[in-house]
């Protein structure tokens, strides 16, 4: 019988699986740069806006791009926050990343050490650069490259209930003129009554807060020696957690039953008169807006001074990807996204802090600085970079060590000496 | 007396019964009833100190917005596609191969349906980058059938599993008995053993479905296009920074999520029901 050319034994399909999938993975692997587009193009940006506002705005400023460049379209994808990370990773690693990225600064080093972020720094417009302040800049730069473009911040500030404040005898303070940590105890315990708690600490993730608040005592938790990092735990590290712990079990003006909430969750009692003050997000003025009863006063506390006002800057960012072939182009269009106008309208849509000294003054100009955004716009010069944003292994480090060591002694189940010793042997552990 | 004291404990028995049977339904059903209250409520009535279950001010907003934002209407067909075929497939695939493992015993049969279950252990992390460029060699990538294939495999050992757990469960003397009679093995297979396979295979099917209909990370990875996005993709949209989540639209567009499943289910949960083989063979 004659052999047909197409006869394959069993052994070869046995092992075409295998085979198929060594040239798709050898394939991937190759090396296909190709050269910089110069023709029209088509770019893809994911964002992660999400609320109504934020979602319009990026919409319509896309769309405006979009009518009056016909040869470099953006197709907007929206993604979201709780799964951007590993869609990316997936995204990077296949080679089919979207050309503009919307992001935040902290998450930015690992990819970028990866090489997956293109640097901005021969791109970047110069009138856009001086626009924001270079200790925002520094939060996006990797190993001396600008890997991002930030453009909105989030700072932590008080929240409070205007009539309970006026009742109590309470006086709102300037936002050039912010309450210390002792006044701010002190107001608190005034506040503070049968059935009504001064504050309101929602501290179910209480990490990257006690970060962020360390700053106001100097507190840093990450120290950089000969290239390792190590966590100390001083008398400014303890400062924060200290008072948040000593309000609520030696004052006794903040709620116990708060600790275990999320940013979001004190609302009803915040709304119903159980909580007078509410630390939190700048963007929770959002959820005043959109949730408050229709009678309900409320007001933006500046953020609270320790030594200082400092906290960490977490920006928002937006990148290239390096595997862009359009990058000048990519550029162009982000020179555009956020110029003041539009940078402007996004901060308003999300609620957040512009990066852009021009955006923050149209902002407070159009808003008359109502509604906290006098506030929100002064407190981007608090904002620097922290730098447990820089540490290697701090996600580690957050999730198996600081966060359970926090909620054991925010539960009072340590003292302040061994939750130090934990996180400081944890970061022992952990940290490279 | 001594029978309607009998009577009396039946009735007690039997009213314990219906009480309990009804916590459950309560129990399990709350959630979605709640779902329901909150999709109709206004923002400011879901921080309420003290919720209510009817909504004080009912509005349809909440779905408008989900509607015209999000456009959940094309998302959800697209997970209706994808996940009626990937049911579809994997039925197809795993009746042939369920039928030939339980049949014919080979060493390899016991082989395959252990590795079978050991690939259950895989976590899809792990398989997510090579699938993912697999995929891209192919040109599959944002492509409904690319994420149908992704969805197949991912099914089929567990349905494998599961079906050729209800051919055991058919005796061998019945299709012996349609042989006797003359029948063909394609004819066997035909009129014997598809209708009493009939629960297993609802039974796989349904589990193919709502595995595809629930699929969050392979839809997310695999499609790029927005007007292929699927219902989960774009419900995950109305949850933001630290979790916060615009609850009105969100439990608007999940109770849509939630009604393609409940009705599969209410239209084939009476098969499920049938195939008793009681009195087939007479021992």
């Amino acid at each position: 019988m004659e052999r047909s050319p197409v006869n394959i034994n069993r052994r070869s399909l046995l092992a075409l699986p295998g085979l198929v999938a060594t040239a798709a993975f050898l394939a991937a692997c190759g090396d296909d740069k190709e050269p910089e587009s110069t023709g029209p193009v088509k770019l893809r940006f994911l964002s992660l806006a999400w609320q109504k506002e934020s979602l319009a705005a990026n919409k319509q400023i896309v769309d405006d791009w979009n009518k009056a460049n016909p040869d470099i379209q953006i197709e907007y994808v929206q993604g979201d926050w709780n799964s951007v990370h590993d869609q990316l990773l997936t995204s990077f690693e296949g080679g089919d990343a979207a050309d503009i990225i919307h992001y935040e600064s902290a998450a930015l080093g690992e990819f970028a050490k990866q090489g997956y972020l293109a640097d901005l720094s021969s791109l970047l417009p110069a009138d856009f650069k001086s626009e924001i302040s270079d200790k925002v800049w520094q939060t996006v730069t990797v190993d001396g490259k600008v890997v991002g473009v930030p453009f909105l911040l989030e700072s932590q500030v008080v929240l409070a209930n205007k009539k309970l404040l006026d009742a109590a005898g309470v006086t709102v303070p300037a936002a050039n003129a912010p309450w210390t940590w002792d006044e701010f105890a002190a107001n608190a315990k005034k506040l503070t009554k049968p059935g009504q708690y001064g504050v309101a600490w929602a501290l179910k993730s209480p990490t990257n807060r006690v970060m962020n608040l360390a700053l106001n005592y100097d507190g840093a938790f990450f120290y950089e020696e000969g290239g390792k990092w190590t966590v100390k735990v001083g008398d400014g590290e303890k400062a924060i957690p200290q008072r948040i712990h000593d309000m609520v079990y030696v004052d006794k003006s903040a709620s116990p039953e708060a600790l275990s909430f999320g940013s979001t969750d004190p609302l009803p009692g915040f709304f119903g008169g159980k909580y007078a003050m509410l630390p939190g997000s700048i963007y929770l003025r959002q959820q005043m807006i959109e949730q408050a009863p229709k009678d309900f006063e409320w007001v933006t506390l500046p953020a609270l001074k320790g030594t200082s006002q400092n906290q960490a800057a977490n920006p928002q960012t937006i990148s290239i990807s390096e595997d862009s072939k359009a990058k000048t182009q990519a550029m162009k269009f982000i020179a555009n996204f956020l110029n003041a106008t539009n940078m402007a309208k996004l901060a308003h849509g999300d609620w957040l802090v512009p990066t852009g000294k021009a955006a923050g003054a149209q902002l407070v100009q159009s808003t008359q600085g109502k509604q906290g955004w006098d506030v929100a716009v002064a407190s981007a010069d608090t904002l620097v970079q922290a730098p447990f944003q820089r540490a290697a292994g701090y996600s580690e480090w957050k999730s198996k060590i600081a966060t359970p060591a926090l909620q054991q002694y925010f539960a009072n189940k340590i003292s302040i000496d061994q939750l130090a010793k934990t996180l400081e042997d944890g970061g022992k552990q952990v940290l490279k | 007396m001594a029978r309607s004291r009998t009577a009396s404990v039946k009735t007690f028995k039997r009213a314990a019964q219906y009480l309990t049977l009804g916590c459950y339904l309560v129990f399990l059903g709350f959630p979605l009833v709640w779902l329901l209250s909150i999709s109709f409520k206004e923002p400011r009535e879901m921080v309420e100190l003290h919720p209510t279950l009817i909504p004080k001010h009912p509005t349809l907003q909440n779905y408008v917005t989900a509607f015209t934002e999000q456009d959940l209407a094309r998302s959800a067909l697209n997970s209706l596609i994808v996940a009626s075929a990937s049911a579809a497939l994997t039925v197809l695939l795993a009746l042939p191969a369920a039928y030939s493992l339980v049949r014919f015993k080979t060493r390899l049969s016991t082989i395959t349906l252990g590795w079978v279950l050991v690939s259950q252990l895989f976590p899809f992390v792990l398989l997510v980058i090579p699938l993912f460029l697999i995929l891209r060699e192919a040109g599959l990538t944002n492509t409904r059938f690319g994420l149908i294939l992704v969805y197949v495999t991912w099914s089929l050992p567990f349905a494998l599993w599961m079906l050729q757990g209800f051919v055991r469960g058919i005796p061998r003397e019945l299709e012996e008995a349609a042989s006797v009679d003359g029948a063909s093995r394609l004819q066997v297979l035909r009129r014997v053993v598809a209708p009493l396979l009939a629960p297993g295979l609802v039974a796989t099917s349904l589990f193919a479905f709502i595995s595809a209909w629930n699929e969050f990370f392979f839809a997310l990875v695999l499609l790029k296009s927005p007007e292929l996005a699927t219902l989960p993709v774009t419900l995950a949209r109305f949850v933001g920074v630290e979790g916060i989540a615009r609850l009105g639209p969100l439990a608007a567009g999940s109770l849509l999520a939630t009604l393609p499943s409940l009705v599969f289910f209410a239209v084939l949960q009476k098969r499920l029901a049938e195939g008793s083989l009681a009195g087939a063979v007479k021992g």
